[in-house]
């Protein structure tokens, strides 16, 4: 079953894409769980962090598809899960028709070249002792791949790309900024013509000011040379602005997923409701005169989440139904096709609006209570 | 160099206003600013030469209000919050003007008395709740200790206190709570327990440095209200230093901004936010993108990257990356650094005319903000 990438002798280095209507990137009943050690003196139970828990996500050749959520939604871990730095705990993986995933690394060499990773922190992901050539050439050197005029004409290339200097060849990262460090990162993801890239949290880091051009820069590449992207972040206004399709994810479920103007004009889900209605706006006026929603407490410990939906504990709208039955993510009349929602209640922002006027003291005193603790009991 | 003799601040209408307020002594009426700063600068020694990290900062934070200042990093905002309170090293650290707070200089303050202020009058919430808890007491330990330092409770009041704050800033089940330790707590009740710690003795000034920047933007929202909700209360006086145009629009009555140790742009939130008139202020905002804007409009980022405070450039330090330098002509830019001139509170450190910022501002910036 999971043999099958040997099926297809050698997709390295110029793969055709598939028939058309395939996605690049498919992704079904993903699970990804973490075994950590639990209280109790005496007899320690093992208990799993339920990181990823059961996520569909289909990415089409040259798409962008946005995953956002709060920290610890799993957002991350699926990022690495999709490009196998991580094993998955169930579900499978198909990149370009192939199954991968439990590839072994013999398996997914050829993959790897076309799955790429940016990651959050440029200090941290680059290493201080390399310069940039090296650590932009290091892709090729593992791969084995000798372009035409030589890697260093290939690094050179890049490092222009990315809008850095390319006499900067034989500099070390220490010796550039927070934004010029993360195109050094790009330049690497780029060196070996990746058909796909997840960049987690690619921005986050970055003044605002720097935070736009890299933004663009992500953009023109997607733009110019038809990658698609996995663009994982926590700020929903760049998200809406890098991916056409944006998945929103809590405690390691796909809430609400659809076209970025539909789900940004037309949230149904009551958690993207509260996670909309949280980002500050610059316009004093528009901040002003939005609907609030609001969050109460924190998330839930993902070791323990609550049973049915998920976000019932925190959620205006929760019945007795949500919390013994799971919401399946599924399509609504009245909505676009491709925009699914998973809650037995879904509606437009205005109704979960209402329902939180007439909520409860006691639920919302049970709803900080829930997400006090961090602690795994 | 020579240009950094020169001031950037607000010398004729700071002046004035210390005029003005010689004459009432400072606080009685409530209104009068509270927090004064003219003219501050703080500069560092390294092995590399002086970092020049505050160079010429002035403002004032009013009872009631709160005074935003954005800017990105090492733009001197943390630096000048920290210097308020006298947290900077002594030894490593050049400081000159003033910081008057209820009639008194801080700068010159000695240590001892320093103390009695912190924590009592003014105090600080800090961006990362986790590091500035201790993890050996208990979170209710933590909230009781400055009380009972600065207000000579005893245990059992102290104690009392520590719950009642608790449950002043949303913590449920405060009584079994405040023996947790913070490490029982997630973030965003840390950061509540942090509000808790700062608010225990009914400070006048509040300095929040980034306070929601580690937390997720649900749990922000409810810090931001409990915030509001607190300076409504207690009618505190927060001085309130974010990074983010966003939560300045939520939180901040007036806004500074900072570029490389300066002000370069002040005023109310409105002002500032939808009728900027800085070139960096048009720069920051039409590089954030936003929930209801065009998509297809690529956002305008800054070009170029912040100076380096070792070496700022000569004259505007903002000149090397902005885009209207040209239209003051000559070398102005380049060589004469502008001044912040206020008046009614609000101003630019700009060589743009008044027209030209008008005119730009509405021709090239505003069909960019959505």
């Amino acid at each position: 079953m999971t043999e099958t990438i040997s099926e297809t002798p050698a997709p390295a280095p110029d793969p055709a894409p598939k028939s058309p209507g395939e996605p690049l990137l498919d992704v079904r009943g993903l699970v990804k769980y973490f075994p950590v050690k639990g209280g109790g003196l005496v007899r320690r139970k093992m208990l799993n962090v339920r990181a990823v828990d059961g996520i569909d996500l289909s990415v089409a050749a040259g798409e962008s598809v946005g995953l956002v959520g709060e920290s610890g939604c799993g957002k991350s871990t699926t990022g690495r899960l999709i490009s196998r730095l991580l094993e998955p705990t169930g579900g499978t993986i198909h990149y370009d028709g192939n199954d991968i995933t439990h590839a072994t690394r013999k398996q997914i060499a050829p993959i790897r070249s076309q799955i790429q990773m940016i990651f959050q922190d440029p200090y941290s992901s680059l290493n201080p002792r390399q310069t940039v050539g090296t650590i932009v050439s290091s892709p090729m050197e593992v791969n084995g791949i000798d372009p035409e005029g030589g890697r260093k004409k290939r690094v050179q290339e890049l490092l222009e790309r990315v809008g850095l200097n390319p006499e900067h060849y034989n500099r070390f990262p220490h010796e550039f900024s927070g934004g010029q460090r993360q195109r050094i990162g790009i330049a690497r993801a780029l060196a070996l013509q990746p058909r796909l890239i997840v960049a987690d949290e690619p921005v986050s880091a970055l003044d605002v000011s720097i935070q736009a051009q890299v933004v663009n820069l992500l953009q023109g590449l997607q733009r110019d040379m038809g990658i698609a992207f996995v663009f994982i972040a926590h700020d929903l206004a760049v998200v809406r602005h890098f991916s056409q399709r944006v998945a929103v994810m809590y405690l390691g479920k796909i809430v609400e997923i659809a076209d970025r103007t539909s789900l940004y004009a037309n949230p149904h889900h009551p958690y993207t409701h509260t996670l909309l209605a949280a980002v500050p706006e610059t316009d004093p006026d528009k901040s002003g005169n939005r609907t609030r929603v609001h969050a109460f407490g924190d998330m839930p410990s993902p070791i323990n989440p609550p049973s049915g939906c998920r976000f019932r504990t925190r959620c205006p709208k929760a019945q007795d139904v949500c919390a013994n039955e799971e919401p399946p993510l599924i399509g609504i009349d009245t909505l676009l096709a491709g925009h699914r929602v998973a809650c037995h209640f879904p509606g437009p922002l205005e109704a979960t609006a209402k329902a939180e006027e007439s909520m409860p003291e006691e639920r919302i005193e049970a709803a900080l209570e829930a997400g006090i603790t961090t602690d795994p009991e | 160099m020579a240009a950094s003799t020169d001031t950037t601040a607000d010398q004729p209408t700071g002046k004035a206003e210390t005029a003005k307020k010689a004459g009432a002594p400072a606080r009685s009426d409530g209104s009068d600013a509270f927090l004064s700063v003219r003219d501050l600068r703080v500069h560092f020694s390294t092995d590399d030469g002086v970092v020049k990290a505050v160079d010429g900062l002035s403002f004032d934070v009013e009872k009631g209000r709160t005074l935003g200042i954005v800017g990105e990093s090492g733009s001197g905002k943390s630096v000048s919050s920290l210097t308020i309170l006298g947290l900077h090293n002594r030894e490593k650290t050049k400081i000159e003007g003033e910081i008057r707070f209820d009639g008194r200089e801080l700068i010159t303050m000695p240590e001892r008395k320093l103390r009695d202020l912190r924590g009592r009058r003014i105090s600080m919430i800090f961006q990362d709740p986790l590091t500035a808890l201790s993890p050996f007491y208990t979170v209710g330990e933590q909230i009781a200790e400055s009380y009972r330092r600065h207000l000579g409770a005893n245990r059992s009041d102290a104690h009392a206190r520590a719950i009642e704050m608790l449950d002043r800033v949303g913590i449920p089940n405060p009584k079994t709570r405040v023996n947790d330790y913070p490490h029982h707590f997630s973030g965003g009740m840390r950061q509540r327990a942090m509000i808790a710690m700062s608010l225990v003795c009914d400070p006048d000034l509040l300095i929040a440095d980034e306070p929601t920047t580690a937390l997720d933007v649900t749990v922000q929202a409810q810090i931001l209200d409990l915030l509001r909700d607190l300076q409504d209360e207690f009618g505190t006086a927060i001085l309130f230093i974010t990074h983010d145009l966003g939560v300045i629009a939520q939180m901040a009555h007036d806004v500074l901004v900072m570029y490389a140790g300066r002000s370069v742009e002040k005023g109310t939130v409105r002002e500032v936010l939808k009728n900027p008139r800085h070139p960096y202020t048009w720069g920051l905002l039409s590089s954030m993108p936003n929930l209801s804007g065009d998509v297809d409009v690529p956002l305008r980022p800054v070009r170029g990257t912040p100076p380096s405070l070792l070496a700022p450039p000569p004259g505007c330090p903002f000149h090397p990356r902005c885009d209207y330098a040209d239209v003051v002509g000559g070398e102005r830019c380049r060589t004469e650094p502008p001044l912040l001139a206020l008046s009614e509170g609000r101003g630019t450190a700009c060589h743009l005319s008044a027209e030209d910022k008008q005119r730009i501002f509405i021709d090239d910036v505003r069909p960019l903000l959505g």
